[in-house]
């Protein structure tokens, strides 16, 4: 590749200086004026239940109570692939802390007060915590109308039943492959729900002026989604697209978590029946824990054939996944999951279904990982349990395995290129694999652990990319894009990108987080993809700007247009040495002819990006025919992990992990994502565990009793590696990697404890207590 | 309603507020000083902490009735005439930052350690931070950036 300036540089986030200096002002830190109004909800505290009778008077009548909403004001139905949500709960309640009714109040304190004056009446109905028990026939049904809602065209929710969608894909025999495997496991896995825990939890803001223009602020992944929800969902209300703005400020971390809609409805719907106030809603901690949506549950059930030498010869793979009381998100989990149950293997017969159930626990939908860290979970352990069977070293039956460019994908595509085996040495090189390492403790013992990584963007076959690029008088330049900063970085990529084009440095260059009616369209900031996609789109507008500027060049100063080049802020002329025409000089105004006139004016690139080779049609009975994905990112993961014998306590001692990234734009930020995730999967492994009552109420929506990491929980060592085989439709050879993270910290841990003690664990979270439990079972 | 006097970022405060209100909420309401965050409310996310008499506090726990005569500083304070800290400058320098969302209060539980204590051991830097979560880094670039800004 050709000399590059900034790309692949490990530049300085754009967004810290604001960030560090604590001007940054993110949703709840904008100023609304003394007119602003808090709304404050009344929960459901039933799981599953018939709402009998609502009774608001005592709250409408408390002084300082401005309105008091239920679901018979907004009966409108939400959902970003399958609209299955109410505004607010309508006829029943379907888990407990659902939205019920509403106060709103200038005072908060007021409407927090009143919203306990409302009494309602509930008459209770069985309720199902439990996805396996939601696959029952005779399970009540908890969506008794799902026949009847709208969905993407590839769901497959069955009428009359809790299955939201059922992904299933055929390819070969795997009967046949069974019978002819000279080694068969099948076994079970379990992986319970985690929630995201972004530091800033969920706000939103709407005010609908009086002219009927609503906006919306909030802390979003979807801006652009979000609008065309509220759009379709105020529909009835008179709302069309163009009425209907969001401004997405920076946000605190997402995840997934701020992802399609969740609570934002709620103040673009109260705004419309409070014209010209701005109203408030601000989640709570516990809230955030338990109404906005949480990573799905899974069983999985899991059986695999190899031949004598390691060969996998064929999966079948049976997930069922509990999304809780709605599936408008977490289908498309269950989905994406479907697609891609086999891992990072060539399989030549593979049956997967993939089966998504409502339960009447709080909404699931998407998390960092998209599913995928929780079916490699069992798929990782599996692999080494048929290793050890066969005697081969896990890395060495990895490889054997591992699924390289050209090979054919559960659904029929082939394999893009990738350097999955590069990933694999790195590792295995890093973690010094056949190193047997002793701790100085005669308590403690060490083992080392591998798990392979891979996933896709799970995203609609026409999800896309816009980008503008304008310049201002001294050359500096403002990209307009609609894609979400929430960390990872991308608004520094995107300047990186342009600048590498228009030869235009990092610190003139402008970048911020969009407002519907200014940037052009973005689908949402999900599954890894605005790095390749939005990249695509700010490349293109990048060369769109060039060409504008080679052309007004050329016809201006009469200059071969393909002889021009742009260079540290100039245009300059190969057959012309001394040519040097800055850009600041004309980039606005034009350029001046012979004749006096200008030519030229401001300019202004555009670039779109759609993944027009994509379909998400096929057969539904088998998955073939399609091209759902647009590619999958690969690498590995190794780890040493001590463990305390007689407290089953762990700690990671290094932990190593590789990634194909294409390209790194930006190494820094990329090594920023690999470290940053990997303690966010060890979390879920090591610390994590949701708890229910058996009356489906979440127990610890807290960070004293739902334990995410602090400073010092973290590995001793993480290193992260970058491999880059160019992704050949990426920005600069570029795919996306800020999820794939997380992916192997789990399955790493499992092979690392049955490595040190012989020791199989087969559902997370692996605490220390289960460790421990486990061990005095072996004793017994 | 309470009458209270103190200092926030080396100026007088004199105001007359409510007696149920938090520091966080005169920080964030009344002084328009919203660089602190909110994370939580009940004292275990870190994201709101502000330095006060020289300790590092959750904001959210501190009532308007314990401010009175106190000196309390916000990530506000750390840039001086438009000059970066060099804890600030180790932040951007190391990847410590993502969201951000975490980053003031990091910051201030970060410059009370090394205002006491200008050589921390590693220990002493985790056990520092140790009340303030973060989501995104993982803390490793945090860790190395408070080491980076200790006197060597």
């Amino acid at each position: 590749m050709e000399n590059l300036k900034y790309v692949g540089k490990p530049v300085v986030r754009i967004d810290g200086r604001e960030k560090v200096s604590g001007a940054t002002r993110y949703t709840d830190d904008l100023d609304f004026g003394p007119n602003l109004l808090y709304a404050v909800i009344f929960e459901s505290t039933e799981a599953h239940a018939k709402i009998l009778k609502i009774n608001t008077s005592l709250a409408e009548a408390y002084p300082g109570v401005i309105k008091v909403f239920t679901g018979k004001d907004f009966p409108y139905k939400f959902g970003l692939y399958m609209k299955d949500r109410y505004v607010f709960a309508i006829d029943k309640v379907t888990f407990v802390g659902e939205q019920v009714a509403a106060v709103v109040s200038r005072d908060k304190k007021i409407a927090e007060i009143a919203v306990k004056l409302i009494k309602i009446d509930y008459e209770p109905l069985p309720a199902i915590f439990d996805q396996m028990k939601s696959f029952q026939d005779d399970a009540i049904l908890i969506h008794p109308d799902l026949g009847d809602y709208t969905h993407v065209p590839w769901f497959f929710p069955k009428a009359n039943t809790n299955i939201a969608h059922w992904r299933k894909v055929r390819r070969g025999d795997t009967e046949k492959a069974f019978q002819e495997a000279d080694y068969v496991l099948e076994d079970s896995y379990f992986v319970p729900r985690y929630a995201h825990c972004p530091i800033e939890t969920h706000v939103a803001v709407g005010l609908c002026d009086l002219s009927g223009r609503l906006t919306v602020w909030a802390s979003s992944q979807s801006p652009h989604t979000q609008r065309n929800l509220f759009a379709e969902a105020l529909a009835p209300l008179g709302f069309t697209h163009k009425d209907v703005r969001v401004i997405a400020p920076p946000i605190g971390g997402g995840f997934g978590g701020k992802a399609g809609v969740s609570m934002e409805i709620l103040a673009a719907a109260f705004a419309t029946k409070l014209r010209g106030e701005p109203v408030k809603i601000v989640w709570s901690r516990e809230q955030e824990f338990y109404n906005t949506s949480q990573r799905l549950g899974v069983k999985a059930f899991l059986k695999i054939g190899v031949k004598k030498d390691g060969t996998f010869v064929g999966i079948d793979h049976k997930l069922y996944w509990d999304t809780g009381a709605s599936a408008e998100y977490g289908a498309n989990v269950v989905n994406a999951v479907g697609l891609s149950a086999i891992g990072p293997y060539r399989f030549p017969n593979i049956s997967i279904d993939s089966v998504c159930l409502y339960t009447n626990l709080p909404p699931c939908g998407a998390y960092r990982g998209f599913g995928y860290s929780e079916f490699m979970f069992g798929l990782e352990s599996h692999i080494n349990r048929i290793a050890a069977h066969l005697n081969i070293d896990p890395i060495e039956i990895r490889k054997k395995n591992a699924i390289l460019e050209g090979d054919t994908l559960a659904y029929g595509a082939k394999m893009n290129p990738n350097g999955l085996l590069k990933a694999i040495d790195a590792v295995q090189k890093e973690i010094e694999w056949d190193k047997k390492e002793i701790s100085n403790d005669p308590n403690k013992v060490i083992g080392k652990g591998i798990s392979l990584i891979w996933k896709a963007p799970a995203m609609p076959p026409n999800a896309s990319s816009a980008a503008f690029i304008k310049f201002s008088e001294d050359g500096s330049l403002n990209i307009l894009v609609s894609g979400m900063d929430m960390g990872q970085g991308y608004l520094t990529v995107m300047a990186q990108i342009a600048g590498e084009i228009l030869a235009v440095p990092i610190n003139k260059i402008r970048t911020e987080n969009p407002d519907t009616d200014r940037n052009p369209y973005e689908w949402q900031t999900v599954a890894s993809h605005v790095t390749w996609s939005c990249g695509n789109a700010v490349r293109k507008a990048a060369l769109d700007a060039r060409e504008q500027i080679f052309s007004v060049v050329s016809r201006t100063l009469y200059l071969p247009k393909d002889m021009l080049f742009l260079e540290n802020e100039s245009v300059k002329c190969k057959t012309q040495p001394s040519f040097d025409l800055p850009l600041r000089d004309f980039v606005i105004n034009g350029i001046q002819a012979e004749d006096s006139t200008f030519k030229g004016g401001p300019i202004l690139g555009k670039g779109i990006f759609m993944p027009e080779f994509t379909s998400a049609n096929s057969d539904p009975e088998t998955s073939q025919g399609g091209h759902p994905n647009v590619h999958y990112t690969v690498g590995a993961a190794t780890i040493t992990l001590e463990i305390d014998k007689d407290t089953g306590k762990m700690h990671v001692l290094k932990a190593a992990e590789a990634l194909d990234v294409g390209k790194a734009i930006n190494p820094s930020l990329v090594k920023g994502q690999i470290t940053g995730g990997l303690l966010q999967g060890l979390a879920t492994v090591l610390y994590e565990d949701m708890r229910y009552d058996e009356k489906g109420k979440l127990l610890n929506p807290n960070f004293t009793d739902y334990k995410i990491p602090t400073a010092k929980d973290i590995p001793d060592e993480i290193v992260p590696i970058i491999i880059e085989i160019p992704q050949p439709d990426g920005p600069f050879g570029a795919r996306g990697m800020g999820e794939h993270t997380m992916i192997p910290a789990a399955p790493m841990i499992a092979n690392a404890i049955d490595d040190a003690l012989g020791v199989r664990i087969k559902s997370m979270p692996i605490t220390a207590e289960k460790v421990a439990m486990a061990l005095l079972k072996r004793k017994k | 309603m309470i009458k209270i006097n103190f200092t926030v970022n080396n100026e007088s405060v004199n105001l007359q507020v409510d007696d149920s209100l938090r520091l966080l909420d005169i920080l964030r309401d009344e002084l328009d000083l919203t660089g602190t965050k909110e994370g939580c409310a009940i004292g275990e996310c870190g994201a709101c902490t502000v330095i006060l008499d020289g300790e590092a506090v959750n904001s959210c726990l501190i009532l308007v009735c314990q401010l009175e005569g106190t000196s309390v500083e916000t990530v506000e304070n750390l840039e001086k005439d438009a000059v970066l800290s060099r804890l600030q400058n180790a932040f951007l320098e190391n990847g410590a930052i993502q969201c951000g969302f975490c980053t003031p209060g990091m910051l201030m539980s970060a410059k009370a350690l090394l205002d006491k204590n200008p050589s921390p051991s590693e220990a002493e830097i985790k056990t520092a931070l140790e009340g303030n979560l973060c989501r995104c880094t993982g803390y490793i670039p945090i860790i190395n950036a408070v080491k980076s800004a200790s006197q060597k």
